[in-house]
């Protein structure tokens, strides 16, 4: 349930080659030989590689030798692309012949609050079209943050004719009318699932296009799905899918609908609950279905989410199971912490928790009473802004940390904070692997002392030893930068906004944080003699994100002179003439095997040639920028031959 | 720092258009938004946040541009001003003349160290996109849990009314859906490319041949895409051919494609539906009310 997972659950093992010495499908550019002991031996390493599930353990036998690469080539049948636009998907289906399951990553993930321009890429199509000729038999498919179209799931329902399981997270560019051609079209289908993506409601009923027969279906989630289902084909549906384990409704199923679905599929183990409130109020004295009861005769149930627009009279359905739940999803629901109370109190196996900041400090302090399990925790804000009533606050991450000291992950929505507090949660839960902490208020400094934040994050960096993932808030100095790259060795995403004073932070970071991969930065003020401080480390990065900085156009074209293998995208707001800014909007950068892409919008890509846009004046550029084109996207190509 | 809108449900998804017409499309100035497609076919198309509005949380003035669409959820806060040379950073600083920030969050913050004593009062603060970076379906929840989440633009998650509408671009395109019965997936034509209804039928047979191909395919085992494309689609305007064109107008009634002249048809189409003929009511083709008493349940 957790989102940004480094590594989708795609299953392990891959397939054995057995015929490798004779014609192999995948070494197509060698010709036919008897065996020698140099095959033999390749024979022998090809079934010794299946046993190698990690991709890192992969990737490192890959590199002992040609004759390791082309075997374990040949038997990886798992594959994670992190950055769509880091190879091209010619060169991946050239290299990998059998492929089984495959994931996708497109867009930074600053593109979920809209600082990416809609349509800047990310296109599953091109790889979609190398897969359909190479990957036939893939059973598995992972997409994040890419733009899917309903064309590509057409595409892809009949070039995967065994596809097993599709998982779309934050993707959009698609709608119900693609949905009905996988569900028509995918006959194997096990896993269906939609998270946090934009699909557009084109009417099309596209539950009535599963097979009559009984299916396969054990997941099916598509709570994100904003637009009205058929309920008595849901209903059908669920009945004749006996293996069905994953079930997450959307808010437009009812709970009197989700009573219905429970009954006939008491085998759940993981269920979405939808809206959780009836069509209509009940009346006093009319007869209400017993809620309780069909969830007592869930008994497999761990997981339980949705609650989308709770009546919060109806949360005391879910006791039964309570016991048993070892995740809890409140995070739509806007609850106080009287009416979390009495169902927290009985969840002393959970592991997961999202809930809405409505439930206050005092909702916190029960989660840690009950809740000594506890690993992941996430607290929302019911209101997004940076001025609102702030009902948690150091008070509930204190006794988070005092009473659920096997945390490992924490992201926690604010307005105010102490350092101490977050001090003691750095001394108190020492498995941190993810802490995120958001105060709301830019430049916000310790509500308590008045002293900057930078205490309360190097604690964090200093004590949590395992710490990987990390996002900083509140007043910052270079100081707090200066205890990150001192002690932070295993973090591998670091998110910054509206921190620093100088461009010693990044220098900090980028020549502190040897693990670091993916690097988020926004409105600070770090320029390019930061930006230089990581030439030797960029192309151990997945990305470099820095927007509203001090990073100049000139920085990024010595960053791209400097180093040929990454990708230098500037995103620059279109300005009037007398207008002008020294400095960069927005810097993107990649590294990546087969240079700038080719489908960045209204970019025409040579090499040597930088793209202005607007002001360009070179008579080569093929595309005429309309006027209406708000802002330009360039691309630095470097000016060796490549 | 600049925003840009998330695509929602009254939003103009990608304009799907016949992909032969590149050379068309390059020529034109205008931003049309295509949805379907393969990449290489695709038309290059930026969608633009919406220009000159003022995307503040607090603002309600929402200046309809050409280019931009009538809803868009509050919080995206949208610089792109298609016309005016001010940032809307600066618009929105002349607007909420009680902020107090030393500086628009356009750039990185130099003066951060000013701001950080904790002396500095902070009144309302300029919103900035994409802060605090909650996802936008994370948002308006403020709302009392008995009552559903309601957008402050009316169009939001929760909302359960499904409006029908166009897709308004700009006074040099209209573009409406156009759905074919038996293929779920669902297109969008834009009514000012063409003149008249020969031309409209002529472009729905290229719209929907490949697809209706790529269905009977589907039924078929050993699935392959062929490139032959498919049978056309005729017939639709006179009741001859398989299938029909209807369009519902914006009464909401079912009318047969031709009775009316093509200016008033664009005028009160709200969108279009391919229909089979055998499943229409015999109805007597010439007079002015056509009205079709179909079972209008888009499901």
């Amino acid at each position: 349930m957790s989102e940004d997972e480094e590594l989708p659950d795609l299953g392990g093992g891959s397939t054995r080659s057995s015929n490798s010495t004779a014609v192999s499908g995948g070494g197509g550019d060698h010709n036919y030989v008897s065996p020698s002991p140099d095959q033999v031996l390749e024979n022998v390493l090809e079934n010794v590689l299946c046993f190698l599930t990690s991709r890192r353990d992969r990737n490192a036998a890959s590199l002992v030798c040609k004759s390791w690469y082309r075997a374990e080539a040949l038997t990886r049948s798992e594959l994670f692309i992190g950055n769509c636009y880091s190879v091209s998907p010619r060169r991946v289906t050239n290299r990998f012949r059998l492929v089984k399951a495959i994931a996708i990553k497109g867009k930074p993930r600053f593109s979920d609050f809209s600082l990416l321009p809609p349509d800047w890429g990310a296109h599953f199509g091109p790889w979609l079209s190398a897969m359909s000729r190479s990957y036939r038999a893939l059973e598995k498919l992972y997409l994040k943050r890419m733009s899917v179209t309903d064309d590509d799931l057409s595409f892809a329902a009949q070039s995967f004719p065994i596809l097993k399981e599709l998982v779309m997270v934050c993707c959009e560019g698609f709608g119900t009318g693609g949905l009905a051609i996988v569900a028509s079209g995918c006959r194997e289908i096990r896993v269906l699932e939609l998270m946090d993506s934009d699909v557009g409601d084109d009417e099309a009923d596209w539950i009535s296009c599963f097979p009559d027969n009984v299916t396969c279906l054990e997941s099916f989630v598509f709570d994100c799905v904003e637009a009205p289902i058929n309920f008595e084909a849901l209903e059908r549906l669920v009945a004749r899918s006996p293996s069905l384990k994953k079930l997450r409704l959307n808010c437009y199923i009812s709970i009197g609908q989700l009573y219905r679905l429970m009954i006939r599929a008491p085998q759940l183990t993981h269920l979405g609950t939808g809206s959780f409130s009836p069509l209509e109020i009940v009346a006093q004295g009319e007869q209400e279905l017993n809620y309780f009861s069909a969830f007592a005769a869930c008994k497999s149930l761990i997981c339980l989410s949705g609650f989308r627009e709770i009546i919060p009279d109806y949360l005391s359905a879910i006791y039964p199971v309570c016991g048993n739940l070892t995740s809890l999803n409140l995070s739509y629901a806007n609850i106080n912490a009287e009416q979390l109370k009495p169902v927290i109190c009985l969840c002393h196996k959970l592991q997961t928790f999202w809930v809405l900041d409505s439930v206050s400090d005092e909702g916190l302090q029960a989660v840690s009473a009950a809740c000594k399990d506890l690993r992941e925790l996430r607290v929302f804000p019911v209101q997004a802004l940076e001025d609102a009533e702030g009902p948690v606050s150091e008070v509930g991450l204190l006794a988070i940390s005092e009473g659920c000291r096997k945390l490992q992950s924490i992201l926690y929505f604010c307005q105010r904070m102490t350092n101490a507090a977050v001090v003691a949660m750095s001394k108190n839960c020492l498995d941190l692997v993810v802490f995120r902490l958001c105060i709301m208020g830019r430049h916000r400094p310790d509500h308590i002392t008045g002293e900057p934040m930078d205490e309360g994050f190097g604690a964090i960096v200093k004590n949590c030893k395992k710490l990987t993932r990390l996002a900083v808030s509140g007043l910052l100095t270079d100081r707090a930068f200066s205890y990150i790259g001192q002690y932070g060795k295993l973090l591998r995403t670091l998110s910054v906004a509206f921190a620093g004073n100088t461009d010693l932070g990044l220098k900090y970071l980028l020549e502190g944080c040897p693990k670091l991969q993916k690097l988020e930065i926004r409105d600070s003020p770090f320029g390019d003699s930061a930006l230089f401080a990581g030439l030797h480390h960029y192309y151990n990065m997945r990305f470099l994100w820095m927007s509203s900085c001090k990073v100049t156009r000139q920085g990024c074209e010595e960053i791209a002179r400097q180093l040929p293998g990454l990708v230098v995208e500037v995103i620059t707001r279109d300005r009037e003439e007398n207008e002008t800014s020294e400095y960069v909007d927005t810097l993107y950068m990649y590294r990546s095997l087969d240079g700038p892409r080719a489908d960045a919008p209204r970019l025409m890509v040579r090499p040597s040639l930088m793209i202005c846009g607007k002001h360009c004046t070179s008579t080569e550029c093929r595309f005429s920028i309309a006027r209406s084109l708000d802002f330009t996207l360039s691309v630095w190509v470097p000016c060796i031959s490549r | 720092m600049k925003g840009y809108s998330r695509k929602d449900e009254g939003c103009p998804r990608l304009l799907d258009l016949i992909p032969k017409e590149k050379e068309r499309l390059t020529k034109s100035a205008e931003e049309k938004k295509t949805r379907h497609g393969s990449s290489e076919e695709k038309q290059l198309e930026l969608r633009l946040g919406p220009p000159n509005g003022d995307w503040t949380i607090k603002n309600k003035n929402i200046s309809r541009e050409k280019d931009h669409e009538s809803l868009l959820p509050f919080g995206y806060f949208s610089p792109w001003s298609s016309s005016s040379g001010t940032t809307p950073f600066l618009q929105a600083h002349g607007q909420l003349k009680e902020s107090s920030q030393p500086n628009p969050a356009k750039t990185a913050v130099p003066n951060s160290s000013s701001s950080s004593s904790s002396a500095q009062k902070r009144t309302a603060p300029t919103p900035v996109v994409g802060w605090p970076p909650i996802r936008s379906f994370r948002k308006n929840l403020a709302n009392g849990s008995s009552s559903k989440p309601v957008s402050e633009l009316q169009n939001a998650v929760g909302s359960k009314i499904s409006s029908e509408k166009p897709i308004e671009n700009s006074p040099k395109s209209l573009l409406v859906k156009i759905n074919m019965d038996g293929v779920p997936i669902g297109r969008k034509v834009d009514l000012k490319e063409h003149d008249s209804y020969e031309k409209l039928s002529f472009a729905v047979d290229e719209l929907f041949r490949g697809l209706l191909a790529a269905q009977s395919n589907f039924s078929a085992v050993g699935i392959k895409n062929d490139e032959d494309g498919g049978k056309a689609i005729t017939g639709l305007l006179d009741g001859s051919g398989e299938y029909t064109l209807v369009y519902e107008d914006n009464e909401g009634d079912r009318l047969l494609i031709g009775d009316v002249p093509w200016h008033m048809f664009v005028s009160s189409v709200k969108r279009l539906r391919v229909l089979k003929s055998s499943e229409l009511p015999t109805l007597s083709r010439g007079r002015k009310h056509g009205k079709l008493s179909l079972d209008t349940s888009p499901k």
